[in-house]
């Protein structure tokens, strides 16, 4: 992991998204698909954290070597300032950050399965899994049209691609897991990768786990270091033991986590328990102020 | 003039006035790579409880106007687990390290702090106040003098270095708090933890933390910080006290010295800037340098107070 100022390249539209490329050879040189690369914010002290973004490209050869690309969905300050960012602008840039997906050993049939900008992370991971032989399938899932991320080169990079829209303004009507066994069965699939939010990674991770296929999910957790100072990204992990879970950082110990060791439950249930309950132990955290 | 940027905090030595804060500097592993480690003057351990705990469930982090409401809840792996993996190498990277001890009880307070009595490599420790204690009504242990004073009193008896108690800043009593804390055995204070803090997700209806209120810090809550250390400080000058709260550039730093802080922490800044600290002890000497004086201790009472001066202890309004 290196921390460099890294000069912007090229800075574009991608449909709903806003790609950036930077010249940043010291991380592009080392980036795996599933890491990350923390940005810094304009120093007015306004909006403080670091914003996260996984790779979706890292060049080591031709015309691009020493680059990298990563692409977002602008929502709220941090990514709108960034999408205001234009070329020759340098940002602080960390990375690269995080667990990569792990490739197959023997020769395996791989689907690739995103929902949204998920997907910036699994196109990468795309070219380096037919780098190495394997056959890659994909699933790209959107909320609509323009939120279906790079569907052209999806269709380069894999031998067979099924995209799926909420609203069907393309391909078919519904979501990813509507599609992804038949995806799966047609495909051969030996081994799932999936990159997009909580509810779709869970859905995944039940075929995976039913099916007994071998998968890894990237996830997409709010992030305020993204060095693994802070303890605020983390995932419930069940203990290979099985004697229990821990909190484990999706900056560090993640993003890329097995999903059959997710605790899905629990996880799951920060988005829906209107009141959680204090972990188990002592609650450490101020619950009143005193009369 | 030989110019230095060491300190002496009733006894702890440091290199340099700025300390990782607790619970923002990792294990000890995270900065290695970002940072020269042995340029921070010292690094406080995220909050040690005698069991391990997992902390709040999820999201535990809200970013708000100029500063970020965090929920944590004192994740750590005990401090057993500490002592046995992250303590050797912290010393080996040659870091003064302060232990944060936490507890829910006074017997939980004792056991984390008979486990750190002793160990080398431990200068000192910071007692952590902000907890709910069991035994009174879930209540946080600042919520009472004496009840600060009797985990104070403990815990810096079983201590073999000194220590620190941390106080929050909205006490309507900060002062004879501090005053309790010292009377009870601390050999310093460290002025303030976060502010408790609150975010709303309007369009989903829910509370942006899972402890639902958590703890402010970073720049929104300096102002506060500054204003605590000050009245600390100016009522008792001989007490070292470590000034905390949204200190991000040198210039913040200084304030803090003036105020009267014998050295600062920096908690948010480092994770949002690895090298933060090195960058604001830098900033540090070129002040002192161009000021002329030789060491950070030689800011404090520096600061010219003009006009009438407030009764010591009072809040001008």
């Amino acid at each position: 992991m290196r921390r460099v100022r890294a000069e912007i390249l090229n800075a574009r539209r991608l449909g709903a998204f806003q790609s950036i490329t930077l010249v940043a050879p010291e991380i592009a040189e080392r980036a795996r698909p599933g890491q990350f690369v923390s940005v810094a914010m304009p120093d007015d002290r306004r909006f403080i954290l670091r914003r996260h973004f996984s790779i979706h490209q890292a060049s080591r050869r031709g015309g691009w070597a020493g680059t990298l690309e990563f692409v977002f969905d602008p929502h709220g300050p941090g990514t709108d300032w960034l999408a205001e960012a234009k070329a020759h602008q340098f940002l602080d840039v960390i990375g690269p950050l995080g667990k990569a997906f792990a490739y197959p050993r023997g020769p395996s049939n791989c689907l690739l399965v995103s929902e949204g900008h998920g997907a910036s992370s699994i196109f990468f991971l795309a070219q380096e899994l037919r780098a190495r032989g394997k056959r890659v399938d994909m699933v790209l899932g959107a909320s609509g049209e323009s939120h279906v991320f790079k569907p052209i080169e999806a269709k380069r990079l894999s031998q067979t691609i099924v995209i799926v829209t909420a609203d069907g303004s393309m391909g078919e009507r519904g979501s990813v897991m509507d599609v992804v066994p038949r995806a799966a069965q047609t495909a051969g699939t030996e081994v799932i990768y999936a990159a997009g939010p909580r509810r779709m990674l869970r859905t995944v991770a039940e075929f995976c786990i039913d099916q007994r296929i071998p998968a890894q999910v990237a996830v997409e957790e709010e992030m305020a270091c993204g060095t693994g100072l802070c303890f605020t990204c983390v995932v419930p992990v069940i203990r290979k033991d099985g004697s229990g879970y821990d909190n484990l950082r999706a900056c560090t110990e993640g993003p890329v986590f097995n999903p059959a060791r997710v605790f899905w439950d629990r996880w799951m249930s920060e988005e829906t328990r209107p009141v959680p309950t204090p972990p188990e132990g002592f609650s450490p955290v101020v619950s009143s102020w005193p009369a | 003039m030989k110019q230095t940027l060491s300190v002496d905090l009733a006894g702890i030595r440091l290199a340099s006035p700025v300390v990782a804060a607790s619970g923002c500097a990792g294990t000890g592993r995270e900065l290695a790579g970002l940072t020269d480690l042995r340029r921070l003057g010292g690094l406080v351990t995220r909050s040690l409880t005698f069991e391990p705990s997992r902390g709040w469930p999820g999201p535990r982090v809200a970013e708000t106007a100029s500063g970020i409401v965090t929920g944590v809840g004192l994740q750590n792996p005990g401090v057993r687990a500490f002592v046995a993996e992250d303590l050797p190498r912290l010393a080996r990277a040659g870091i003064p390290v302060m232990a944060s001890v936490g507890g829910g009880s006074l017997q939980g307070y004792i056991r984390a702090a008979s486990i750190l009595r002793g160990e080398p490599g431990i200068v000192g420790l910071e007692v952590y106040l902000s907890g709910a204690d069991e035994e009174n009504r879930g209540l946080p242990f600042y919520s009472r003098i004496d009840r600060m004073a009797e985990v104070v009193g403990a815990v810096s008896r079983l201590s073999t270095v000194p220590v620190f108690a941390k106080l929050p800043a909205l006490l309507p009593d900060l002062v004879p708090a501090a005053r309790g804390c010292i009377r009870a055995g601390a050999h310093g204070l460290t002025l303030i933890d976060s502010v408790p803090g609150m975010a709303v997700d309007v369009r989903r209806l829910r509370p942006r933390l899972g402890a639902i209120i958590g703890g402010l810090s970073g720049p929104a809550i300096r102002p506060i910080a500054l204003a605590a250390v000050f009245r600390v400080a100016q009522d008792l000058p001989q007490v070292p006290v470590m000034g905390v709260g949204g200190i991000a550039t040198a210039e913040d730093a200084v304030e803090f010295l003036l105020a009267g802080a014998w050295a600062v922490q920096v908690g948010t800044a480092l994770i949002v800037n690895p090298s933060a600290p090195t960058e604001i002890a830098q900033g540090i000497a070129g002040y002192l340098k161009a000021k002329g004086l030789a060491s950070p201790g030689d800011l404090r009472e520096r600061m010219r107070l003009t006009g009438e001066q407030p009764a010591r202890g009072t809040s001008a309004s």
